[in-house]
């Protein structure tokens, strides 16, 4: 599988590794690290959860999308479950290419597919001390409201990182 | 007709469960949805979700069978 979730912290040294070949010339890695603040709120810690079958079986999808779509060597996503401190990283994508440019541009295409498509959610705890589920709340909150403003989540661009 | 659901992030605090097996007469994802909603209060509507049977994204007008698992799937918020 060329995507996989990880309840410990993502060994990018390992996960390097897979992606070498004497036929690569290069290297791009992505991060997506948690972040202390969101919409404005200052956020303390992060709760990923997943469905994980049908997540894998989507985010190994979008990777083989990628190896058909770009000419690179190799391509790799970890994603991170479980709760989450400042700084950790929650996301890692890798990709070896022969050249530099297609293994930047399908190392993009992975982290944003994987955010728009694959089943994983993400809570927010905020310094205030309530939280809430990134996507999820406000578009409940205007069903409710439907006079308030609001942008809908799922077919927005991705929000973090 | 016994179905097996599951939930994810804020459908799961909402019906305050992570699976359940049920006894519906529910013939689509889209009629269980309206059921379900009717008895935990979910505050997404069926448009702001999609539906996953047996582990693979599903229309909601797919005809249900007997021990399919159904799974609503919130907007998600992976990376």
């Amino acid at each position: 599988m060329h995507f996989r979730f990880t309840e410990q912290a993502i060994d990018t040294q390992s996960a390097r590794t897979e992606l070498q070949s004497f036929s690569a010339g290069g290297y791009v890695s992505f991060e997506g690290w948690v972040r202390d603040f969101n919409e404005g709120r200052e956020v303390t810690r992060l709760e990923y959860e997943a469905f994980q079958e049908l997540a894998v079986k989507e985010g190994h999808g979008i990777v083989t999308e990628a190896l058909r779509r770009f000419p690179i060597k190799h391509a790799l996503c970890i994603h991170r479950i479980g709760s989450l401190e400042l700084g950790d990283m929650a996301v890692w994508v890798g990709v070896s290419a022969a050249h530099r440019a297609e293994a930047f541009d399908a190392c993009r295409f992975i982290i944003d597919e994987v955010k728009l498509r694959a089943p994983i959610w993400k809570k927010e705890h905020y310094r205030s001390g309530d939280s809430g589920w990134v996507n999820c709340e406000r578009c409940a909150q205007a069903a409710e409201h439907p006079h308030t403003q609001h942008r809908h989540g799922r077919h927005t661009a991705p929000n973090s990182k | 007709m016994q179905l097996k659901i599951q939930y994810y992030a804020l459908m799961r605090e909402q019906a305050g469960r992570s699976e359940e097996t049920l006894e519906t007469s529910a013939g689509t994802p889209a009629d269980l949805y309206d059921e379900l909603l009717a008895r935990y209060g979910f505050t997404l509507s069926r448009d702001q979700l999609r539906v996953a049977v047996n582990s693979e994204f599903s229309e909601w007008s797919r005809k249900l069978k007997v021990g399919d698992a159904v799974v609503f799937i919130p907007p998600v918020a992976g990376g």
